[in-house]
């Protein structure tokens, strides 16, 4: 197999839409053959990503390359950055505001939770420019 | 124990049909969505009041078995067109999730 990249575009607030591009992207990836732990891990991870494109960050773009050794993800936004990741990363810290938290989201276990279910993690983010995370998950 | 064993044991009512064989290995309680996709086990049955299509994407990443809605909890319009288009198994019950959890926890 060579490598299949998949681009998506995401628009902000809107959580109907929110979980496409991971669900399908769930669905490529059981085509293909990859292990039930590793698609698990992968799509967590991205619908997280996803989320945060719509909640915080109005949008993006998903860009995505399957190889048979990684699936490898990449988020873009042109959002309002994060000032402090090392506290963004920590259980429990969210600035989501009520009415997404009724939704069930706003926890602070996003950024948590992708770091659990990937294998790299990389955030580049710029207050006032946006944020880009590239995220990899190594197919064991 | 599969997902029909469970319709028949704890009562509840079908919603959305999905894969009634799937096999039940665990239950979680939970409402946070980010807490299920970091804590519940795939093939757990998931008891929760949260009813929307949101939800509904999370069983299907997180790979849960079913969806068990506690205490009648409201099913969305577009959260039920999405468990209809993704097979996601969706269920009811009068019950709180503490009870139902107490039941599932004595039949697994
Ligand atoms: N793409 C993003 N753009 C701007 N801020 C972000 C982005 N992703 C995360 N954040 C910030 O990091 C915090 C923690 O994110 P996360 O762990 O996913 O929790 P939650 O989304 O539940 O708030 C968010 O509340 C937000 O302040
Ligand atoms: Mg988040």
């Amino acid at each position: 197999m060579s490598s299949i990249n998949l681009h998506f575009d995401v628009p902000g607030d809107d959580f109907t839409r929110a979980g496409e591009a991971s669900g399908s992207v769930k669905k490529t990836l059981k085509d293909l053959g990859f292990g039930h732990d590793v698609v698990r891990k992968a799509v967590i991870a991205l619908y997280e990503a996803e989320i945060n494109l719509v909640i915080h960050a109005g949008g993006g773009q998903i860009d995505i390359e399957i190889s048979p050794e990684c699936i490898s993800m990449v988020l873009t936004d042109h959002g309002p950055g994060i000032p402090d990741v090392a506290l963004a990363m920590q259980e429990g810290y969210s600035t989501a505001p009520d009415n997404i938290r009724s939704l069930g989201f706003g926890a602070g276990m996003g950024l948590p939770n992708i770091k659990k279910y990937t294998d790299e993690m990389k955030i580049d983010t710029k207050v006032g420019e946006g944020t880009t995370m590239y995220l990899k998950v190594f197919n064991t | 124990m599969t997902v029909k064993d469970i319709i028949e044991k704890l009562e509840l009512s079908v919603l959305v049909e999905g894969d009634l064989s799937r096999e039940v290995t665990g239950g979680y309680c939970g409402d946070l969505l980010s807490w299920v996709m970091g804590r519940a086990q795939s093939g757990d049955c998931w008891l929760t009041v949260m009813g929307n299509v949101n939800a509904v994407a999370v069983c299907v990443l997180a790979d849960c078995a079913c969806i068990v809605l506690a205490e009648n909890a409201a099913l969305d319009e577009d959260a039920r067109r999405r468990a209809e288009m993704q097979e996601v198994t969706v269920l009811r019950s009068g019950e709180n999730a503490y009870r139902l959890a107490v039941k599932l926890g004595e039949i697994l």
